[in-house]
């Protein structure tokens, strides 16, 4: 365009934006109508130099283009002012004109603006803040993409003022729908934590949660951020760690990296050492051969305990698992995984695994030289350790001449860690080739790679000796050099058979003028003066001559040597001694003088100096130890392979150490991960303390207040009075109804027959159960009937205070309970022994008291209680959420309403009675089985064992879920576990076996079809909604006439509630009653409508897909209520 | 580079938004987020000439604004929705060896190292099924994702829903060390006289256990030492460069005709004064075969699952020289 006045060279960042406004007023009105025009200009090439050269001035336009309201202006403008970004020019003068687009439609536009956002926010902090509320809405957005892109850059803004915001965005985006979303979640946490720390614990919170996530896209990031944050946190991975290894081939490559890391650093502290045997026997192995006879005594007791103590090493399965999991990554394409990998194993697999590694390592050889580097390292370090695992892959260690010099060294590094007697022939023949490479760097590591040859494997020293002496004579002065200084050390180990090869260095000293190798030479010929008597002198009387020019190093060689030749051989020397002393005397450097003047002192015999002259032979002509020739990757395994420490061989930021190997292993049940507790508890102690709280608080705070203080230790003699009533009246018929006698009857007969076949026991104990079922039906009934007959008996003698109306309802449900239960348990002797620990939970205990020997939940004030809060909860939950809730929520439902069925008897059971419920709560697992708890007693006097479900014969579709087998009942014990049964929306009996380690008995549990659904959350319009799509044939309509004592609003409730498992719909109207559930395996919705009428008329309706369930369902309940 | 073909200075400036968008994509505070390139093409569609045409005349943009669904899908590497007209999936063999050869002219080190590249133009979900006739061959094998480790593991088949494109499927290491027939052999006859300036040259190239194919695009590199001045060289065959400054004589001979072997001879001309340098040049060789693999390497079949039409197969061979040196 028109800029081309200023200045190119002019730094655009320099200039404030407002300057460049001031200087050109008319530029402006210019710039309005040539943006337009000029666009396709722009369009060409944002990054060529001509935009830029000017482009201070150009901000104008640029504004102008954002503030338009044309998204391919704005895009213009935004790839524009990127472009600048990437030029390392200053743009932030620019910021209030973005923001503003933050909450441009144009997604382009957006992400442009994003990039700005995360480079220049934290300049601008103020100004930043702006666009805080778009990323707020943004993660609002239905769009997954634009939620996780605006918390990816809100949390990237540095803003500390935002902290609290990011915070809440990184909880609510941890529990988001799409998994993508969650991951983004989990990389913003460390953002977070870098730039607040104080937010660890709740970040850790999140961490927590992501942990649990099973997606794989979430896994490997939310490690990121758990290592990241809280890598000392250990304890968050237990119960996660079992998921991570299943899913770790599934995660994505660079997660996969991470966990692995993670979980060998997890592994280190929590599994034992797979290789402590092979070490200890290593140990004792040496010990044995070194050590004297009666040290060995002593050890090999100590050894033996020890050895005793750890031999029975079992890999935990949890490691196994990881190691197995872990193996096929080896396979993978990315380097970085493999490389993970190979570290996992080398650190934690037992030594005859390591070698799986080797293979997918030398592979990696094949990569870029950057991935050829690190992974050489590595196998540098290994081959040190493990030198079996890379010796058939010899070979691949090859170097080439195109190799760079660092991977040629590396390549040495490891051909000399590999080098062992059977290969050592074919490794020298390479590195004679090496000798002659042009690389001279590398040509002085292939010299001291032999010299490490030679020092390790004896075989070869002489020809290794040989080899370096004939590279003597190499033109090159650096080979040389190099040889020198590997000679000295080797002669070093043998200095008597090689005084030719001294004599031979002697003569180089004309030649070489490397100061080292000098100084090598010297010091050789000085240590051993005396196997070359003659030309020691003679090399000495050549330096004394170029003492003045020669380097520090040398210098002190050269001293040394006229001490120890002054020592032994002072009458050749001694001129000459005095000679070099002198000069040094007067050296530059202080070293040297002190030097000098330190070996006067010593060596020169003065009156003086007398004690310490006696011992200078022996100071300076003393056995020296040869210098071990080692590789310089030997200590670097403590580091942990792969990491950036183990590569610079220094401690690196943020390095975690690798833990050692713990003595003991931490408790491995750890990592189990929990069930639902009350499936698994089967001890009653938890159960109990399960169960009883909620009633506790629930009884008491409804029934308490009601409950005079006097009338509580009436009921507690009421209670004893009873239960010991009620046990004693369980050997003969108790109550006079025919369903109870025909129930007594069929115990007696099967009493008489007791071998009888179980089948007909079974069916008979069918319809006797049914009798009683139909008895509950109406308790209200019965419960008059029964306190008549209980008044009758006089065997209950206590009850006055049963007419009080605070009690009124648990009685009722102790009668029923009673009735429909006293029939078939025999366990109330032990019932009578126990007392219960609460006065106010007693009197409903009576009617349980014969179910079990332990105190279960008293169901009378539950059941009352609940029903009120439950359609108060729904009452609530309808104001709060019925404009939202459109899909109706399960409820879960509040109460364990316990009407108990026998499913064996305890004739039939040889002294085992098992009895079942129907719990209404949702089995774990899976939501479309009905949960059955079982209640087993033993009364027997012998331990029940193995007690188990086998051979569920379900009809078609049904599904039996077994409890766990209960592995032994002691005498008088009970046991109540949880079984699920899909019963498929049908009241077909399911059938199995019920086995112990002697019997098999034949049960089948027949749900009542008020048990097959749960209920459900609706409000009164939805119901309403969903009754017109229910209409027709799935309608089903009844009149019935309510009886007397089953006409308040309570009552009513309270009978259909209990008849069917369905939750009450809040109602408008006063007289109209409705009900809703959802089947549990169809999940088809099952509507109950109840109009009273005047007088005792009602209308029942049903309307429910399942025709057969409404058909039964209004049965049942018409025969609730009109009972 | 599926973005831009070259990856080249010249390209990223020109594309620098795109880059700025891909990367973002890719990292997310130094974290790699999205590294598959059939996704990231979903996210962020990459820059054609159509598509510019298309964008300037409807103002669209080329970000997608769609979560591509594979990455949250079981297949994070396949988009979906893929449609073609012409399905099909080829398949190239490429092989190269990786050897090192002495100066006497025997094998010092050689090994094979393979590849399978693949281009899969198929519509919808498609299940391959690949399978040698030889598997044993591979001896160390590393998979694309997508392949199933564990029908690998036991039946040595290479089950795969394939990525959208070109990718590799697999690399393998076939190791079995003295099965390796190295195609051509290298004569080399160098050498310096220290008294004169001048050192003789000749080398001569030939085909030997080639299954009867023609070795191709051969190409003689050789680094010479620093002594060396300049080179007089006359092929028999192709062209040859000396670059006096970095001392690299290349060479390329093309084909090799085995009744008449080519062959560079000539005289080396160096530096004057300075003794004769002590070490010989080595000599790296490429050369291309087509229609064979090295090591015997066969595909078997190929068979599709999970989609109806018939896909179009082709599998090509292929071997090359790798890292492939002789000493001199």
């Amino acid at each position: 365009m028109t800029l081309t006045s200023v200045p190119a060279s002019q730094p655009a960042a320099s200039r404030l934006h407002p300057a460049a406004m001031a200087a050109s007023p008319a530029y402006g009105e210019e710039k309005g109508g040539s943006s337009s025009l000029g666009e396709p200009e722009y369009g060409h090439d944002p990054a060529s130099g001509g935009i830029f050269s000017s482009d201070y001035k150009r901000h104008d336009d640029l504004k102008e283009m954002l503030d338009s309201n044309k998204d391919s202006l704005k895009l213009e403008a935004m790839k524009r002012i990127v472009a600048m970004i990437a030029r390392g020019k200053n743009a932030s003068d620019l910021f209030p004109a973005v923001v503003k687009n933050v909450a441009c439609k144009n997604i382009e536009v957006k992400k442009l603006v994003y990039v700005y956002l995360v480079r220049y926010a934290e300049e601008q902090q103020d100004l930043a803040l702006l666009s805080i509320s778009t990323f707020q809405r943004g993660l609002k957005d239905p769009n997954q993409l634009i939620r996780a892109s605006a918390l990816r850059v809100l949390s990237s803004i540095r803003v500390p003022i935002i902290v609290p915001i990011m915070m809440l965005a990184i909880k609510e985006a941890a529990s988001d729908m799409s998994p993508y979303v969650r991951k983004t979640a989990a990389h913003a946490i460390p953002k977070l934590y870098s730039l607040d720390s104080d937010q660890k614990d709740q970040l850790i919170e999140v961490i927590e949660k992501l942990l649990a996530d099973k997606t794989t896209l979430v896994a490997g990031s939310v490690v990121m951020a758990f290592e990241e944050v809280c890598p000392e946190r250990i304890d968050l991975i237990h119960k996660n760690y079992r998921k991570l290894c299943n899913l770790l081939i599934d995660v994505e490559e660079w997660g996969q990296v991470v966990i692995i890391n993670m979980l060998t650093r997890y592994a280190r502290t929590q599994f034992l050492s797979p290789n402590q045997n092979e070490s200890l026997l290593e140990e004792s192995a040496e010990k044995v051969f070194y050590g004297s006879e009666e040290e060995d005594a002593k050890d090999t007791k100590a050894e033996a305990a020890s050895l005793a103590k750890r031999k029975p090493y079992v890999m935990d399965p949890d490691h196994r698992l990881l190691l197995r999991n872990t193996k096929p990554l080896l396979q993978s394409r990315n380097a970085a995984v493999v490389m993970a990998v190979a570290q996992l194993y080398f650190h934690l697999a037992p030594k005859a695994e390591v070698g799986v590694i080797a293979k997918a390592l030398v592979r990696l050889l094949r990569s870029h030289s950057e991935v050829q580097y690190v992974v050489l390292q590595n196998v540098a370090t290994m081959s040190i350790k493990r030198r079996g695992m890379f010796e058939p892959y010899l070979k691949s260690f090859y170097i080439r001449s195109t190799d760079p010099t660092q991977i040629k060294i590396l390549k040495l590094e490891v051909l000399t860690n590999l080098a062992n007697e059977t290969n050592i022939s074919t490794i020298l023949r390479e590195f004679q080739t090496y000798i002659r490479s042009m690389d001279k760097d590398f040509v002085a590591a292939t010299i001291q790679a032999i010299g490490r040859c030679a020092t390790n494997i004896g075989k070869v020293r002489d020809t290794c000796l040989n080899g370096l002496v004939q590279l003597l004579s190499n033109r090159d002065e650096l080979v040389v050099a190099e040889s020198v200084v590997v000679i000295k050390k080797l002669l070093q180990m043998q200095p008597a058979q090689h005084s030719e090869i001294i004599k031979h260095m002697a003569k180089l000293t004309d030649n070489i003028q490397v100061p080292m190798a000098r100084a090598s030479i010297l010091w050789l010929i000085g240590e051993y003066c005396e196997h070359v008597p003659k030309i020691a002198p003679d090399v000495l009387r050549k330096m004394a001559k170029s003492f003045t020019n020669e380097e520090d190093i040398v210098k002190l060689q050269v001293i040394n040597l006229a001490a120890k030749l002054y020592l032994t051989n002072s009458k050749q020397s001694k001129l000459l001694t005095q000679y070099v002393l002198n000069l040094a005397k007067y050296d530059q450097n202080y070293d040297i003088r002190d030097r000098a003047r330190f070996i006067r002192q010593l060596i020169v015999p003065t009156e003086k100096s007398g004690a310490l002259n006696k011992y200078a032979k022996k100071l300076f002509l003393a056995q020296k130890p040869a210098p071990i020739l080692e590789s310089s990757f030997k200590d670097r395994d403590h580091f942990q392979l792969g990491s950036l420490s183990h590569l610079l061989n220094a401690k690196a930021v943020g390095y975690q150490e690798l833990p050692d190997w713990p003595d003991e292993a931490p408790d491995p049940s750890v990592r189990n991960v929990e069930v639902p507790e009350w499936t698994k508890c089967t001890s009653r102690e938890k159960r109990k303390e399960k169960v009883e709280k909620p009633f506790y608080s629930d009884s008491e705070g409804e029934s308490g207040p009601t409950e005079s203080a006097d009338s509580e230790p009436e009921s507690v003699s009421e209670e004893s009075g009873s239960s010991g009533s009620s046990s004693s009246s369980s050997s003969d018929s108790e109550e006079e109804e025919e369903e109870e006698e025909e129930e007594e009857g069929s115990r007696e007969q099967s009493e008489d027959k007791e071998d009888e076949e179980e089948k007909r026991t079974k069916r008979k104990k069918e319809g006797s159960r049914k009798a009683a079922l139909g008895s509950m039906g109406s308790p209200s009934e019965e419960e008059e009937e029964e306190e008549e007959g209980v008044k009758k008996s006089k065997k209950k003698k206590a009850s006055q205070g049963r007419k009080d109306h605070a009690e009124t309802s648990s009685e009722e449900a102790s009668a029923s309970e009673s009735s429909s239960s006293g029939s078939d348990s025999g366990s109330e002797v032990e019932a009578k022994q126990r007392k219960p620990p609460s006065s106010r939970a007693g009197p409903k205990e009576i009617s349980l008291l014969d179910l079990d020997d332990f105190t279960p939940p008293p169901p009378q004030p539950v059941l009352s209680s609940s029903v009120i809060s439950t359609s108060l909860v729904t009452d609530l939950e309808g104001l709060t959420l019925t404009d939202t809730s459109l899909a109706p929520a399960l409820l879960s439902p509040a109460f364990g309403a316990v009407r108990t069925y026998e499913l064996l008897h305890r004739m039939a059971g040889e002294g085992l009675s098992v009895e079942y419920c129907f719990s209404r709560r949702p089995f774990p697992g899976d939501p479309h089985m009905v949960a059955v708890q079982i209640q087993i007693s033993n009364n027997t006097d012998a331990e029940v064992k193995s007690l188990r479900v086998s051979e569920p014969k379900p009809l078609s579709g049904m599904r039996i879920q077994e409890f766990p087998e209960i592995e032994c009942l002691a005498p008088g014990d009970t046991a109540s576990v949880v079984m699920g049964i899909d019963f498929c929306d049908s009241t077909q009996a399911a059938n199995f076996q019920l086995c112990t380690h002697t019997r098999h008995f034949y049960v089948s549990i027949q749900p009542p079809v008020g048990e097959l659904m749960a209920p459900v959350f609706m409000s009164e319009n939805e119901f309403k909604k969903e009754q017109g799509k229910l209409m027709g044939m799935s309608e089903i309509t009844e009149k019935l006439t309510l009886p007397e004592k089953c006409r308040s609003d309570h009552t009513i409730v309270q009978q259909v509630t209990l008849a069917a498992n369905v939750g009450r719909v809040p109602c408008g109207a006063d007289n109209v009653y409705r009900f809703v559930a959802k089947t549990v395996t169809s999940g088809s919705l099952v509507l109950i409508t109840l109009e009273r009428r005047e007088g005792a008329a009602a209308q029942l309706t049903v309307n429910s897909e399942k025709m057969v369930i409404g058909t039964m369902l209004v049965k049942d309940i018409i025969q609730a209520l009109a009972q | 580079q599926d973005y831009f073909g070259v990856c080249s200075e010249v390209m990223i400036k020109d594309n620098v938004v795109v880059v700025y968008e891909v990367l973002e994509e890719m990292l997310d505070n130094g974290f790699p987020l999205a590294t598959e390139s059939n996704i990231l093409k979903e996210l962020i569609k990459p820059p054609t000439i159509l598509r510019t045409v298309v964008n300037t005349i409807t103002g669209s943009t080329n970000v997608g604004d769609q979560l591509p669904t594979g990455q949250l899908s079981v297949v994070p590497w396949r988009r979906t929705g893929v449609k073609y007209t012409n399905n099909e999936a080829y398949f190239d063999v490429i092989e190269e060896i990786d050897a090192i050869i002495d100066k006497s002219g025997s094998t010092i080190t050689a090994e094979i190292q393979g590849v399978i590249d693949a281009c899969v133009k198929l519509t919808g979900m498609p299940d391959l099924t690949l399978s040698f006739m030889n598997p044993r061959l591979l001896d160390d094998v590393s998979f694309h994702p997508c392949v199933r480790f564990k029908r690998w593991e036991s039946e040595r088949i290479l089950s795969f829903i394939p990525p959208d494109g070109n990718f590799r499927l697999l690399s393998y290491h076939v190791s079995a060390q003295n099965l390796v027939a190295i195609p051509v052999y290298v004569k080399h006859n160098i050498s310096f006289r220290d008294s004169s300036s001048l050192g003789r040259f000749e080398i001569t190239v030939g085909p030997k256990q080639t299954m009867g194919k023609t070795v191709e695009g051969v190409m003689v590199t050789s680094q010479m030492p620093k002594g060396v001045l300049n080179m007089t060289l006359t092929p028999s065959q192709g062209t040859h460069i000396f670059d006096p400054v970095t001392k690299l004589l290349s060479w390329d001979v093309g084909k090799i005709n085995p009744q008449k072997l080519p062959s560079l001879k000539g005289s080396v001309s160096l530096q004057a004064g300075t003794s004769k340098p002590d070490e010989n040049p080595t000599i790296n060789l490429q050369f291309k075969i087509q229609q064979l693999a090295i090591s015997g390497l066969k595909v078997n079949r190929l068979d599709m699952y999970g989609e109806k039409y018939k896909p179009f197969k082709g599998i090509k061979y292929m071997t090359k020289a790798g890292k492939f040196q002789v000493r001199t």
